[in-house]
């Protein structure tokens, strides 16, 4: 029988909120399994995803975080959705170097290439959902 | 609250918290680039030991302290960057700490050090001719 999946919601409106999302991932991940590394790109996932949301959306938003399968292979998943002011170029947003907020550039396409699997829709005026996944090795 | 700097000698030691805020960012390179015009330091040593994740925030934070403390003709080093550390900031791109790096605090503070002795003192003393 495949076990339950562990599931928690962390809403983010704060840096402060970003901080219990962070920690929350890494045990979530470090109890399904996954090593200190990879537990540590999944929080500095959530992490850069957070602050997407305190920095861009006057409301905050909220990160789900996932965990399941079985002993041979867990996956972590991470998503983050808001009713923010969406993004007109996705492309152009996954572009290294691009940024609205004068910040590195490199949040969403670092997050990309963290995460085994990653996935972003967005509608201007009415919000932001991106999914992404790590499996454990 | 601030994030406390400690001085040891002519380097400024400080330790990032693991919640960090864009506040305390901004008071701690304030309180940095005053000590380092007060003639009381010739460089800064961050020690992140303690922070949980560098994010592209928290990288771009520390590269921009790093610049205002060059460009007042100080030293910036980053110290205590843990092995996970490393490997995401790796995995998720290059360039994003533009700094000069040290394994740890004592680290850190011998390279403020020699830095400053490399250039021939601080960068404010009148020349003795």
């Amino acid at each position: 029988m495949k076990p339950e999946p562990d599931r928690l919601d962390v809403r983010v409106t704060s840096e402060m909120d970003v901080v219990e999302a962070r920690q929350k991932a890494r045990l979530l991940a470090l109890r399904h399994g996954f090593g200190t590394v990879r537990a540590h790109g999944i929080a500095t996932a959530v992490s850069e995803l957070g602050m997407n949301l305190v920095l861009h959306t006057a409301r905050g938003g909220l990160i789900h975080l996932t965990a399941q399968g079985e002993a041979g292979a867990a996956v972590v998943e991470v998503v983050a959705e808001d009713e923010g002011p969406g993004i007109p170029d996705i492309a152009l947003a996954m572009q290294d170097g691009y940024s609205t907020r004068g910040g590195l550039g490199c949040g969403l396409p670092g997050t990309r290439r963290l995460m085994d699997e990653f996935a972003i829709t967005s509608e201007v005026g009415r919000g932001t959902r991106i999914v992404c996944a790590m499996r454990r090795p | 609250m601030r994030v406390p700097i400690l001085r040891l000698g002519r380097v400024l030691l400080t330790s990032l918290p693991s919640d960090l805020t864009d506040q305390q960012v901004m008071d701690l390179q304030i309180d940095a680039l005053a000590l380092i015009q007060a003639g009381k330091a010739d460089g800064l040593v961050i020690d992140i030991t303690a922070a949980d994740v560098v994010d592209s925030y928290m990288a771009r934070m520390l590269s921009e302290t790093a610049k205002m403390v060059t460009i007042m003709g100080g030293i910036a080093v980053l110290a205590g960057m843990r092995p996970a550390v490393a490997l995401t900031l790796v995995e998720m791109g290059q360039n994003m700490i533009h700094m000069e790096t040290a394994f740890d605090l004592e680290g850190g503070v011998a390279k403020v050090a020699r830095l400053v002795a490399s250039r021939g003192g601080r960068h404010d003393e009148v020349p003795t001719v």
